[in-house]
């Protein structure tokens, strides 16, 4: 199947629900479980495993009401051992599941590195093309729920760093639904970020929304004057910016990059060099983060495109901490991208 | 040897086969050293001297669809289990002829065709993965066995405990082979346990275990009979602790600082080969013209694994980054 395209089975659910095009209201958390929900009937290689995902429903309550429908084999409770249910998942899937891995927050995946980079990552490539990985890893991510500095980072910028995997950001409810099933199809190990943030966030999607391609950025806002470069979380702050921009008569244009790893080049490159002025948005820390990435890559491609140095707005190089004001004042926000996007067009900031 | 209760019908031809594949690893291992003197293998070189009756009492018992996992010190394993010598050698040499493609070395041997996890070089990883093959294996309901290998070091991993403790939590088939060879690369057993009867911790997890000396093959592959046996017939795990221990350096830059040369040779002096050996001549079961017949055949496939390593070609630099992703989707 190629990426983003609708396979044969895809396309015969889709035929059987053509009347379920109504879009309707839900929660990006919906959202997430109608993919899992949808997995899980059409390929019965797919199972779900991670810390309370059945009985409990989900520390996020993502799985929600998936165990009773599924049982607990499918929907698979495991113990606090990150290391050895993720290192369950890259055998299982080597044998030829399809399992789908949540680990609770992205703090807690780091128990789960040894596997997810010494493992998942490399066997492919160290085996000689023998063994790969065919393994989704799910997980939450980022700041804003007042759960302070071991359950709020964004480290996905640290995982977008390890050849052999991907990583997606999915920021929209449509993503949020149709990313899962292409990742799915990966051969490959696929680590999906979801900001915590967003669970909560309410929209209408169609009831037949299906899979997404997973390699490309997209542009959620054409503009002219600077090119704002996010994912995530962020994107909907980014998009606020662009609002307050536009009422200064600034004509911001917003990319949601969708995925870490690989970047989108193109995508990027082709709105910087119509623009010629961008700022990158990132909830993770500064030093050594994607945005650096970004940015390197936007100066070896695009130089003499440029008007101006680009910009970037990132979480303060800080634990992430308890209180609201100050945690709000640690990451990212529409008034800093705001003034941000204004130093680049040399309007102050 | 061991007492007649599990001894399985011990043929002549069977014990040959036994002497000649222990043979077959001591000799390998001891070319391995010599070529990596030559600066032919280069890297980390982990050889298996001493611990051969594991291998050659465990693999064989296993069957085809089975699965192994197996850690940096595998080459025995995988010799056991059927990968070519000449694919392993060619692997240690990093040709492309190698049996991971040149891309692992000596740490990293992995054989689709044979079921061979590797050649997992960071201690204690391979047993979570030996978990989710098992939980594949289960969740299909197919009755096949992972036996994982790993020594006393991985003990003291948490992916130890976190294994056991899944494998039994979920009822999975695993068979948990620990090679305790007494040290984690120069770290003594008793320095490195609180409880240094390893068997004993897979009680804590409800599974069923048995320590074994390792050193002594037919005791060896009567444990594995029982073990095998009994996670084919109840789908749960078992827990194999084989008592041997590794006669040469931890790996070709170790000084052997942390034990003696009197241990070591005492160790040696109850070596699996030399003691197996010993006993099939006191019950007059093998004659010299069977061991001159055996040195020279693994001799010969020796030398001719040695011939195609050397005349093995090197990846080209242009295909560098394949197989970093699946061909085509990155």
């Amino acid at each position: 199947m190629r990426k983003g395209q609708p396979d044969r089975l895809t396309t015969g659910l889709m035929q059987q629900i053509a009347d379920r095009s109504e879009p309707v209201e839900l929660s990006y958390r919906e959202a997430v479980r109608a993919a899992i929900r949808d997995a899980m009937i059409r390929d019965e290689r797919v199972f779900l495993m991670g810390e309370d995902v059945g009985r409990y429903g989900g520390c996020y309550a993502v799985s929600k009401g998936l165990q009773a429908e599924f049982g607990p084999e499918r929907i698979r409770d495991a113990p606090l051992a990150e290391s050895g249910f993720t290192g369950a998942g890259v055998g299982a899937a080597i044998a030829g599941m399809r399992p789908i891995v949540e680990l609770m927050t992205v703090n807690f995946s780091l128990l789960a590195l040894d596997q997810i980079l010494n493992s998942a990552a490399t066997l492919r490539h160290m085996s000689g093309n023998q063994f790969g990985v065919p393994l989704v890893i799910r997980m939450a991510t980022g700041a804003g729920r007042q759960l302070a500095a071991q359950h709020s980072h964004s480290l996905e910028g640290w995982y977008a760093h390890i050849p052999g995997i991907k990583v997606l950001a999915p920021a929209t409810l449509e993503d949020a639904r149709g990313m899962l099933w292409t990742a799915l199809q990966d051969p490959d190990p696929v680590l999906i970020f979801e900001n915590i943030v967003l669970y909560n966030m309410m929209g209408k999607l169609a009831a037949d929304a299906g899979p997404v391609e997973i390699a490309k950025a997209a542009v959620r806002h054409a503009g002219r004057d600077v090119s704002l470069i996010t994912y995530g979380g962020s994107l909907w702050k980014t998009l606020e910016a662009a609002s307050l921009l536009a009422a200064e008569n600034i004509e911001a244009e917003v990319i949601d990059l969708r995925s870490l790893r690989p970047l989108d080049d193109a995508t990027i490159i082709a709105s910087v060099s119509k623009t010629r002025r961008a700022v990158i948005i990132d909830e993770g820390w500064r030093s050594g983060g994607i945005s650096a990435e970004i940015y390197a890559r936007i100066v070896e491609q695009a130089f003499w495109e440029l008007d101006a140095p680009p910009g970037r707005v990132c979480s303060e190089e800080t634990p992430i901490p308890y209180p609201r004001h100050l945690e709000q004042a640690a990451i990212p926000q529409a008034s800093k991208i705001v003034a941000a996007a204004k130093s680049a067009l040399g309007r102050g900031g | 040897m061991s007492a007649a209760v599990d001894k399985p019908r011990l043929s002549r031809a069977h014990e040959l086969d036994l002497l000649k594949q222990m043979i077959r690893i001591r000799r390998f291992e001891d070319a391995c050293a010599e070529l990596y003197t030559q600066e032919k293998i280069r890297g980390f070189l982990h050889l298996y001297d001493g611990e051969e009756a594991v291998a050659a009492g465990v693999i064989p018992l296993l069957e085809s669809r089975d699965r192994i996992v197996s850690t940096y010190r595998e080459h025995g394993h995988a010799l056991m289990r059927g990968v070519p010598m000449k694919a392993a050698l060619a692997e240690m040499y990093g040709k492309q002829e190698g049996c991971s493609g040149g891309r692992g070395g000596s740490m990293h041997l992995f054989d689709r065709a044979t079921n061979f996890y590797g050649g997992n070089a960071i201690v204690g990883g391979g047993l979570p993965m030996a978990v989710g093959l098992a939980l594949a294996d289960h969740m299909r309901k197919e009755n096949n066995v992972t036996a994982c290998f790993f020594g006393d070091g991985a003990v003291a991993e948490g992916e130890f405990h976190e294994s056991l403790n899944l494998a039994a939590l979920w009822t999975l088939p695993v068979l948990f082979v620990c090679e305790n060879n007494l040290y984690a690369m120069g770290t003594a057993l008793a320095l490195s346990e609180s409880e240094t009867d390893i068997h004993l911790k897979a009680a804590s997890y409800r599974i069923a275990s048995e320590a074994v000396d390792g050193m002594d093959v037919i005791a060896v592959e009567a444990a594995a009979r029982r073990a095998i046996q009994a996670v084919r017939q109840t789908g749960k795990p078992y827990f194999l602790e084989c008592r041997t221990y590794r006669f040469r350096a931890h790996s070709m830059f170790d000084a052997q600082l942390y034990r003696d040369k009197a241990e070591v040779e005492a160790w040696r002096k109850k070596g699996p080969i030399l003691r197996f050996r010993g006993w099939l001549e006191a019950n007059h079961m093998i004659h010299p013209e069977d061991i001159a017949r055996i040195e020279a055949e693994v001799a010969a496939e020796i030398a001719d694994a040695v011939a195609f390593a050397e005349a093995g070609t090197w990846e080209p630099v242009e295909t560098l980054a394949r197989f970093t992703y699946a061909e085509g989707t990155a």
